[in-house]
């Protein structure tokens, strides 16, 4: 039973008690707790259940390695799954349950699965879930996502903040430990921009625990005076709770800033994420200590033996009185001092190697502690927590000479270096014989483009794996106990049985064993990427942190091959996980996009507009009056636009002045027709195509004056055809004297449109809007109501059209006066469905409707709009392609429903007989399709076979439902045939 | 003209530091070869040099931002910018320039405060701590494009599009949010 010490804890303050539950259950700790050390202050040893089996677990590392003692956080819509709890900081009234289990932590239903552990190996859902195959979608994949899953999210919005940052250094050190700090001093001396980010709280990494002397000094007293040198130099910046997550190329690095976690409520962001960019990244991320692969060591009460240690020392926190320690190598003897130093009791050393005569072993044994040499564990007893340990030979399969009584097993397997940010951007690793651990090939380490190192490794991280190899590497003198070398122990015993092998776990976050590894090896798994994902060894939260090494010896061992050749899996960020809320800052609500708004918005939103996103523009869409259907109130815009007036927001549109000497003959290439004869005063409606003859936009074109043109586009095209033209000129016609400027925003575009469209702008005075002064296809300057104009004689629903252009800031006034002038007259704002249908009643075709990036002006009946006369435009010889010009390609036409209904959007004509496939042959299709109020009966437009060639010809449409839709091509101008209406 | 109003209509927020539309504000897009004699001689008749890249320079109410290697952005009156355009434009002569008004088709905001730089530290990729006085960078805050200069002690003036200010003073706002203080 684990409990709090009477004295020490160098982390806590005993003067500032904090109060908190664990399954409602009300504890107590203190201030500079991790949650672990004040659960395990508090007896709580079980603190979750395991992913697979079920298995009681308790907590295992001390940091963030922690694979086990994962829990809810907080509740309602703070509820965070998943936590660990070595790195959750306590707080006062901090809320936290366990997981995976039902009722209850203490009984589990769901710990059958252990009993039946033997039929869920590995593989065992790929082996078990193939037949029948509609099995999988009905039957097998609910009730595995119901089983699923350690955790559950918060299903309301969450109420924190979050937010980002950037930052720019000359070296990012990324730990602040004894190496990290020490690398960040020479930087900084040198005159280097330096940024320090340690993950922890508290600086130091693990020196202050493990001992020894840094240049004479006590570790602590160490880091406290380069703490204050570093704080001196203004080209510093010291970072705590923000961890490196990831270094990507360039030297862009993800970092993950825990603001505010342990202080909730307080009003700062809870995460930030940092986005640094940094000339080089020192890795000074220290070493994560193995566990040893024996029956039973996830019982509650095994633990790494650098965190039986770190919880005396760090935190005075005792995880059982009579502690067996199981090791490799030396450095675990230093947890066997912290022990007795504690006041509490070793039972025993195990010791693998058949000789431990080191210094440590020696101190130990000079105190009296019993040293079992050559010796390994054959099982722990006990289910919620340790009770006994068996104790064998280690080169023997198991036969137990003794067992003792003990309630905390310490183990320790050697170490491993943190390569995670070396390895991220392409560093090498290589396999160190000595230390049995891979660390980073200093030869082989990140590159920039320039061939310039991203990242190095200094101290633990780059396998110097004692105080003084650390200091040394650093330029310091350092003095600790010496160290005699490890034996690598990859499975304990050495001949442990299959029986033995089945409990020895691996990976404990997804309970994967030794025997698990050992089936795939049979299985013919020899990748170690494949036996990843066959095993699920090292995936999940803590991504193997603690497995990975073991688990991949012992595949090499069953492949009898070397280590290196077995080779590591990929480290991959981030190191550890990060919130989403983190990675979405301040993008969410109403800065989820930004949302593009027109100088009329306002208006709109005030009349209850229903709106449709065109790109980043929220466009109204109709303007619904009470108790009207958006049917309805498009219907009643498209008739009082026919009959009276309509007003619509053209703001949106492309403006793009083209400016120069050699402006038409550019916008002759950029079109298909000929812009350079349109008269200065004129307006011509253009088509645009790329360079593979598909149409890509159209617009208007109007000639300002003798060297410029402005270039209406698609309201989504205005950007991408802006950039078009300077991609053009900048790269091909760099030589033109061509200059153009995206004026879309400069303007408010309202178009006047309707019968009575002159009789609202004769209202508004100012200037001649007569067909004789200001005729169709034309424009004029001039004002209106005292605002200055340009106004643009141009029609896309086929009645008399105004499209009127005023200065931006003055939209939202003119667009007032204008509704005011119109009132008599009957004048109502339109939206775009309303747009829509009155350019498909004129059968005028519409960018991405009739367009999809395979149709060609061609197909659409468009030749009228394409220029005989020029000897190139952008797409011409593409259009001139056999394809292209083929008879058979589909055209556009008009359809019309026999019995008057409405095609659905986008059905096919069927034509007679299956495709190779054994579908049904098609001969045409849908591209848009409305109700048409002026009509009174669905109209529609398509793509057919010879379709203008089949006037009158029947088509039949199959819907939903077996129904089939007869419809007769026709021509698809459906109103106004000869374009009365607008030259009026 | 009175019908006139910027995006935002001088709105402002105070938070760690304080972020305001800064109102309308005369915008001249000029467009030539920025070593032309006759560009030149236009500006040093309004006391301005062309700015080298990057740099922002002033003179007699007026500013004058490099945007690239053959664009310039001036600054003015909101109500001389039509007018200024159209006389830098016959200033020209026949030699090859687009220069037009562009006053309505981008919101300006400023930034003030001692604490400013953290705002956009946390918008934009921009490495402020070494960006210098009437330096401007065109870079972008969270999704949208801005361009911004050190504009005075303590003040930094942002450029957006206008059909984008109110999201960017949504940006601003957020940013600047007491308790967001970065150091």
């Amino acid at each position: 039973m684990s409990t709090r010490l009477s004295k020490g804890g160098r982390l806590i303050d005993r003067a500032r008690p904090m109060a908190f539950t664990f399954n409602g259950k009300p504890m107590r700790g203190f201030a500079g707790d991790s949650l672990a050390a004040a659960l395990l202050a508090n007896g709580q040893v079980l603190m979750g259940r395991s992913f697979k089996y079920h298995r009681p677990r308790g907590v295992v590392a001390s940091g963030a390695e922690e694979p086990n003692a994962l829990v809810n956080l907080g509740r309602n819509a703070r509820q965070e799954p998943d936590q660990r709890v070595t790195t959750t900081e306590l707080f006062d009234g901090l809320e936290a349950s366990s997981q995976n289990h039902w009722p209850s932590l203490n009984f589990d239903i769901g710990a059958l699965n252990n009993t039946f552990s033997k039929m869920l190996p590995a593989g065992f859902y790929y082996k078990t879930f193939m037949f029948p195959k509609i099995a999988w979608k009905h039957v097998f994949e609910p009730v595995i996502r119901q089983a699923a899953g350690l955790g559950t999210a918060a299903k309301e919005a969450d109420p924190d903040r979050y937010e980002q940052a950037y930052a720019y250094c000359d070296v990012l050190v990324a730990g602040g430990g004894i190496a990290g700090l020490a690398a960040a001093l020479a930087e900084a001396k040198a005159g280097k921009r330096v940024i320090v980010m340690e993950q922890n709280a508290f600086w130091g990494g693990r020196a202050p625990v493990d001992g020894g002397t840094i240049a004479g000094l006590a570790p602590q007293a160490w880091i406290d005076a380069t703490l204050v040198e570093l704080a001196g130099y203004a080209n510093v910046r010291l970072m705590t709770r923000t961890m490196v997550a990831g270094l990507h190329n360039h030297g862009y690095a993800i970092c993950y800033e825990r603001v505010a976690d342990h202080t909730p409520g307080d009003g700062r962001p809870r995460h930030r994420l940092w986005r640094v960019r940094a000339g080089v990244t020192v890795a000074a991320t220290g070493a994560i200590e193995r566990p040893l692969a024996f029956a039973g060591n996830d019982v509650p009460g095994v633990m790494l033996a650098s965190a039986v240690r770190d919880y005396i020392v760090n935190w005075a926190v005792s995880p059982g009185d009579r502690v067996v320690i199981v090791t490799n190598n030396d450095d675990a003897y230093r947890t066997a001092l912290a022990v007795l130093d504690a006041g509490l009791t070793v039972e025993a050393i195990v010791d693998a190697r058949d000789r431990a005569a080191g210094d440590l072993p020696q101190a130990l044994r000079a105190r009296g502690v019993r040293v079992l040499e050559g010796r390994g564990v054959a099982g722990v007893l006990g289910h919620k927590s340790v009770t006994h340990v068996q104790i064998c030979a280690q080169a023997g399969e198991g036969g137990v000479t003794e067992t003792l009584e003990c309630d905390c097993v310490a183990m320790s397997g050697g170490w491993s270096p943190v390569v995670h940010l070396f390895s991220h951007v392409g560093g090498k690793v290589v396999w160190d014989e000595a230390g049995a651990m891979f660390r980073p090939d200093a030869d082989k380490a990140p590159t920039g483009p320039d061939g310039s190192v991203l990242a190095r490794a200094v101290g633990a991280a780059n396998g110097h794996l004692t105080l003084d190899a650390i200091a040394a590497e650093a330029g310091l003198t350092a003095s600790v106990e010496p160290e005699a070398p490890l034996a690598p122990v990859w499975v304990m015993p050495a001949g442990a049985s299959q029986a033995l092998r089945f409990k020895a776990f691996l990976d404990y976050q997804n309970d994967v064993k030794v025997s698990d590894v050992e089936l795939a090896a049979r299985e013919g798994y020899t990748s170690v990427e494949h036996t990843k994902r066959y095993t699920t060894l090292g995936m999940a939260s803590d991504q193997g942190k603690l497995s990975n090494i073991n688990g991949l010896a012992i595949l090499s061992d069953m492949l009898g091959q070397g280590i290196p050749t077995t080779g590591t899996t990929t480290f991959r960020p981030p190191y550890t996980p990060i919130s989403f809320g983190s990675m979405t800052g301040e993008a969410r609500g109403d800065l989820f996009q930004p949302m593009r708004r027109t100088a009329m918005q306002d208006w709109h939103e005030a009349k209850g507009y229903h709106w449709e996103p065109v790109g980043f523009w929220r466009r109204p869409y109709c303007y619904p009056r009470p108790n009207e259907t958006h049917r309805d109130a498009v219907n009643r815009e498209i008739t009082n636009t026919r009959t009276n007036v309509g007003l619509l927001d053209a703001s949106t549109l492309g403006k793009i002045l083209v400016k120069g000497p050699d402006a038409g003959k550019f916008l002759d290439m950029m079109y298909t027709n000929m812009m350079s004869t349109l008269p200065v005063g004129k307006c011509r409606y253009g088509l645009m195509c790329n360079e593979n003859g598909f149409l890509s936009d159209d617009g208007v074109v109007v000639r300002l004056t003798e060297d410029s043109w402005l270039c209406h586009t698609t309201s989504g095209g205005a950007d991408r055809i802006h950039a078009h033209m300077e991609d053009w000129l900048q790269c091909e016609w760099w030589d033109w004297k061509v200059y153009t400027a995206n004026l879309t925003e400069q303007y408010a575009q309202i178009a006047v449109v309707g019968p009575k469209a002159r009789k609202v702008l004769e209202k508004l005075r100012g200037m001649d809007v007569s067909k004789e002064a200001l005729p169709f296809m034309t424009w004029a300057e001039g004002t209106l109501a005292g605002f200055p104009v340009r106004v643009y004689r141009i029609s896309f629903s086929g009645e008399l059209s105004y499209e009127i252009a005023v200065p931006a800031n003055m939209g939202a006034a003119f667009w007032a006066a204008v509704n005011a002038a119109g009132e008599e007259f009957g004048a109502m704002p339109y939206g775009t469905e309303a747009l829509h249908v009155m350019r498909a009643e004129k059968g005028f075709i519409m960018i991405g409707d009739e367009t999809d990036g395979t149709v060609i002006p061609q197909d659409l009946g468009l030749n009228w709009a394409i220029s005989k006369k020029k000897a190139d435009y952008l797409g011409k010889r593409a259009q001139e392609r056999s394809f292209m010009v083929s008879k058979d390609r589909l055209q556009l036409v008009g359809l019309e429903t026999l019995d008057g209904s409405v095609l659905p959007d986008g059905v096919y004509a069927v034509a007679d007989g299956n495709n190779v496939y054994g579908q049904r042959n098609t001969q045409g299709r849908v591209t848009s399709t409305y109700y048409s109020p002026t009509l009174k009966k669905g109209i529609a437009m398509g793509l057919v076979v010879h379709g203008p060639d089949r006037m009158g010809e029947v088509l039949d449409f199959p819907a939903d439902k077996g129904a089939v839709i007869k419809a007769r091509i026709v021509d698809p101008c459906f109103y106004d045939k000869q374009g009365e209406k607008a030259d009026v | 003209m009175s019908d006139a109003v910027s995006a935002l209509n001088g709105r402002s927020h105070t938070g760690f530091a304080t972020v305001a539309d800064a109102g309308m504000t005369g915008m001249v897009q000029i467009r030539a070869d920025l070593g032309s004699a006759r560009l030149a001689t236009a500006l040093s008749a309004r006391g301005l040099t062309v700015p080298a890249a990057r740099q922002v320079v002033a003179g007699q109410g007026f500013s004058l931002a490099w945007m690239s290697p053959d664009e310039l952005l001036l600054f003015c009156a909101y109500d001389r910018a039509a007018i200024l355009a159209g006389d830098l434009g016959a200033e020209m002569g026949d030699e090859h320039a687009l220069i037009v008004n562009v006053s309505d088709m981008r919101s300006v905001f400023t930034i003030t405060g001692a604490k400013g730089d953290e705002v956009l530290m946390k918008l934009c990729p921009l490495d402020l701590a070494s960006l210098p006085a009437m330096e401007m960078r065109r870079t972008r805050a969270a999704q949208t494009g801005v361009a911004l200069w050190r504009s005075g002690n303590e003040e930094i003036t942002l450029i957006c599009f206008r059909s984008v200010a109110r999201y960017m003073l949504g940006l601003l706002e957020v940013a600047s949010r007491r308790g967001g203080e970065i150091f």
